[in-house]
C-alpha cells in the first residue's frame, strides 16, 4: 500500500470515484507515521480521532458534491487548538494545555471532512527556524546529502509539517508563517507553502505570536494541492477582528497555466553578498523558465530590503513579548513548584522561566525592552516606520505593473541540526532574509521546489504576489513547477 | 547601545522571566547583540512617515455590545493549574 504517497487531489479524483476509502487512505498514513518516529514530526499521534472520521468522510463519499478535502489525512501543526487534543505550540509552558475549543481553521477543515492524523512538531511559539527550539526534541529532514547520515534540520517554525509532507506520512500539513516559517521549511524540504495574504486566513485558535504579521496556510507536494488546501482554510471569521470580509475566489480554477504577459519583477536587492553560487544559479534558471513562459522579466527595486529584517527583529518580539503575558501559571498549561513564602511575582517568574525555552525568553524580553520606557520611539515606533516604507516599496512597484515577483526562498539548503547550536542568535535569524519582508507588507508568498543543490538537497524559489492575488499567484508557481519538473523524492532511511 | 548587567536584571524582571545572577552577563552579551543588528534602521530616514498601524487598510469591525457567550465556568476552569471552588487559585496576593 502506497496510497500515502498520492497527491491531495489525486486521492480527491480516486475518493470520489469510489476507487479508493478514505480508511484505507488514513491506515496508510498511519502506518508511515508510526514507522517515522526517527523523524519526530509527529508529537501527538490522534489515530482514533483520525478513524473515526474517515468512516465519517466514506459515508460522506457516498453521496456526490463532497468537498475536495472530504476523506484527506492531514497533519496540524501543534500551534492550533484542536478541541480535547494537545495543543502546546511546543512548549513545556503549555504541556497538558487541552483546548475547550477548536480553531477556526481545522473546524473549517474538519467541516469539509478533513481527516486529523495528529499534531505536528514545530519551533517554541514558532521562534525559530531549525525547528531546534521545540520542547519535543528536534523535527528530522527526510533528505540527507548524498553519502552521508549527518540529520539536517527540515527548517522551522513549521519543521514537522514539512517533514510529514516531504516523506508523506500525511497529504498534506497546516502551517503557520509569521517571518518564513512555512515557506523556509518547504523549501529546506522540496514541497509546496503558502503564506496567504494577511487576513486570509482566520487567526481565531492559533496560538498567538506576533499577531500582526501571523498566517496561517498549507504545506503540499504540489501546488494544485496548495490551492485545493488553502480554499478549505480561508475565508471571513467574525470571531478574528482582522479576518478580511472579502470572498474568496476559486485558487484551483486559476490554476490555467497561462502567465503570457504577465510581468515577473526580480528585486535586485536579494542579489545579497555572499548569495551562494547555487542560489544565484537557481535563480537565474526560474526567470528564464518564466520568460520562457511568456512572461516579461522586470528588473525592479525594493531599495528597504534591507531594513526588513532588523525592523522585523523588533516588532515580532514586541508583540510576542505582549502575546506571551498570558502565561502566568494561571489559567493554563505549566505552574512552577512554589518555595514556602512564595507569593505571586516568584509564580510568575518562576513559572515563565521553567516554562519557556532560551529563544523564547530572549525574544520576550527584547520586545519587553524595545517598548519599554525611553526606549519605545527608538525601537519600536522606528520599526513600524521602516515597515510602512516596505510596504510602499511593494506597492509602487505593483502600481507600475508587476504581478509577481521572483526571489529565491532561502540563502542555503538545509543545514545540520546543531550546526548553528554555537552561532549568534542573529545568524539563525537571517535565514528569513528572503521571506521576512513578505510578512511586514502583508502580502502573500510561495515557496515551490526548483531543483537540487551539489550534495542532492532540495532548493526553492519564492513568488510574492499581490494582495489578495493568491489565485494568480498560484498559477505563477503552477507554471514555475511545471517547468522546473521538480519530481525528486528523499531515500527513505527512517 | 548596549545592555549592561544592570539593564538585563531589570528587563528580566519586566518580562517576570526569573534568571540567576550568574546567568545575566551571558544575557547581557546576547541582547546587545540583537541590539546592535537593530542599530541599522538609524541609517533609515522615516521623516515624516506614521508608524503602520494595520497592515490592511481596513477599519477593524465592531460588534454591538451585547452578551454573546458566557456560562461556560467548568470549561474555564478546566486547564487550570489550581481551581478551587469556581475560581483561579493563586498564592496569597494581599497582605
Amino acid at each position: 500500500m502506497t496510497l500515502n504517497t498520492l497527491t491531495i487531489a489525486e486521492a480527491r479524483d480516486a475518493l470520489r470515484k469510489r476507487e479508493i476509502t478514505s480508511v484505507d487512505l488514513t491506515m496508510s498514513c498511519l502506518t508511515a507515521i508510526d514507522a517515522a518516529d526517527g523523524l519526530g514530526a509527529f508529537v501527538h499521534k490522534t489515530p482514533e480521532i483520525a478513524l473515526e472520521q474517515a468512516r465519517a468522510a466514506d459515508a460522506r463519499l457516498a453521496a456526490p458534491g463532497a468537498p475536495a478535502l472530504c476523506g484527506i489525512p492531514l497533519g496540524i501543526k501543534d500551534l492550533f487548538c484542536t478541541k480535547g487534543v494537545p495543543s502546546q505550540a511546543a512548549s513545556n509552558i503549555l504541556r497538558g494545555f487541552k483546548p475547550e475549543y477548536e480553531s477556526t481553521v481545522t473546524t473549517r477543515l474538519f467541516d469539509a471532512g478533513a481527516v486529523m492524523l495528529g499534531k505536528l512538531n514545530m519551533d517554541e511559539f514558532a521562534m525559530g527556524s531549525s525547528n531546534e527550539t521545540s520542547c519535543y526534541g528536534n523535527a528530522v529532514n527526510p533528505w540527507r546529502r548524498q553519502g552521508s547520515n549527518v540529520a539536517l534540520t527540515p527548517g522551522g517554525s513549521s519543521g514537522g509539517s514539512a517533514s510529514a509532507v516531504a516523506a508523506d506520512l500525511c497529504l498534506g500539513a497546516t502551517g503557520t508563517d509569521t517571518g518564513g516559517s512555512i515557506r523556509q521549511p518547504a523549501a529546506f524540504t522540496g514541497i509546496t507553502g503558502i503564506k496567504p495574504t494577511y487576513g486570509r486566513v482566520s487567526r481565531w485558535g492559533i496560538v498567538a505570536f506576533a499577531s500582526s504579521l501571523d498566517q496561517a496556510g498549507p504545506m503540499t507536494k504540489s501546488v494544485r494541492d496548495a490551492a485545493i488546501f488553502l480554499q478549505a482554510m480561508s475565508g471571513h471569521d467574525p470571531k478574528d477582528s482582522t479576518s478580511a470580509d472579502i470572498a474568496v475566489p476559486d485558487f484551483e480554477a486559476a490554476l490555467t497555466g497561462d502567465i503570457r504577459g504577465k510581468v515577473i519583477g526580480i528585486p535586485r536587492e536579494y542579489r545579497m553578498d555572499g548569495m551562494p553560487a547555487e542560489i544565484e544559479a537557481l535563480w537565474t534558471r526560474g526567470i528564464e523558465m518564466m520568460r520562457d513562459a511568456g512572461a516579461v522579466i522586470r528588473d525592479i527595486s525594493l531599495p528597504h530590503t534591507k531594513y526588513a529584517l532588523p525592523a522585523y527583529y523588533v516588532i515580532a518580539p514586541a508583540e510576542a513579548s505582549s502575546n506571551l503575558a498570558r502565561y502566568d501559571g494561571v489559567k493554563y498549561g505549566h505552574r512552577a513548584k512554589l518555595a514556602q513564602g512564595d507569593g505571586i511575582t516568584e509564580m510568575y517568574e518562576k513559572t515563565r522561566a521553567e516554562g519557556f525555552g532560551p529563544e523564547v525568553q530572549r525574544r520576550v524580553m527584547i520586545g519587553t525592552y524595545v517598548l519599554s520606557a525611553g526606549f519605545y520611539d527608538a525601537y519600536y515606533n522606528r520599526a513600524r516606520k521602516v515597515r510602512a516604507l516596505i510596504k510602499r516599496d511593494f506597492e509602487t512597484v505593483f502600481a507600475e505593473g508587476v504581478d509577481s515577483i521572483l526571489t529565491p526562498a532561502t540563502p542555503s539548503a538545509a543545514f545540520g541540526l546543531g550546526e548553528m547550536a554555537s552561532a549568534d542568535p542573529v545568524e539563525m535569524y537571517l535565514n528569513d532574509v528572503f521571506t521576512v519582508t513578505v510578512n511586514l507588507a502583508g502580502l502573500p508568498g510561495v515557496a515551490v521546489p526548483v531543483g537540487l543543490d551539489g550534495q542532492g538537497l532540495p532548493l526553492g524559489l519564492q513568488l510574492i504576489g499581490r494582495p489578495w492575488d493568491e489565485g494568480n499567484l498560484l498559477n505563477h508557481a503552477y507554471v514555475l513547477e511545471r517547468a522546473a519538473g521538480f519530481v525528486a523524492k528523499p531515500e527513505k532511511w527512517w | 547601545m548596549s545592555i549592561d548587567i544592570a539593564t538585563a536584571r531589570k528587563v528580566a524582571k519586566l518580562a517576570r522571566i526569573r534568571v540567576e545572577e550568574e546567568a545575566l552577563p551571558a544575557l547581557a552579551e546576547q541582547l546587545s547583540g540583537i541590539l546592535t543588528f537593530m542599530e541599522q534602521l538609524n541609517e533609515v530616514d522615516v521623516t515624516g512617515i506614521e508608524p503602520m498601524v494595520s497592515v490592511t487598510p481596513m477599519r477593524l469591525t465592531r460588534r454591538a455590545d451585547i452578551v454573546t457567550d458566557g456560562g461556560i465556568q467548568p470549561q474555564v476552569l478546566k486547564n487550570a493549574p489550581e481551581a478551587r471552588e469556581g475560581f483561579f487559585a493563586v498564592p496569597k496576593v494581599v497582605e
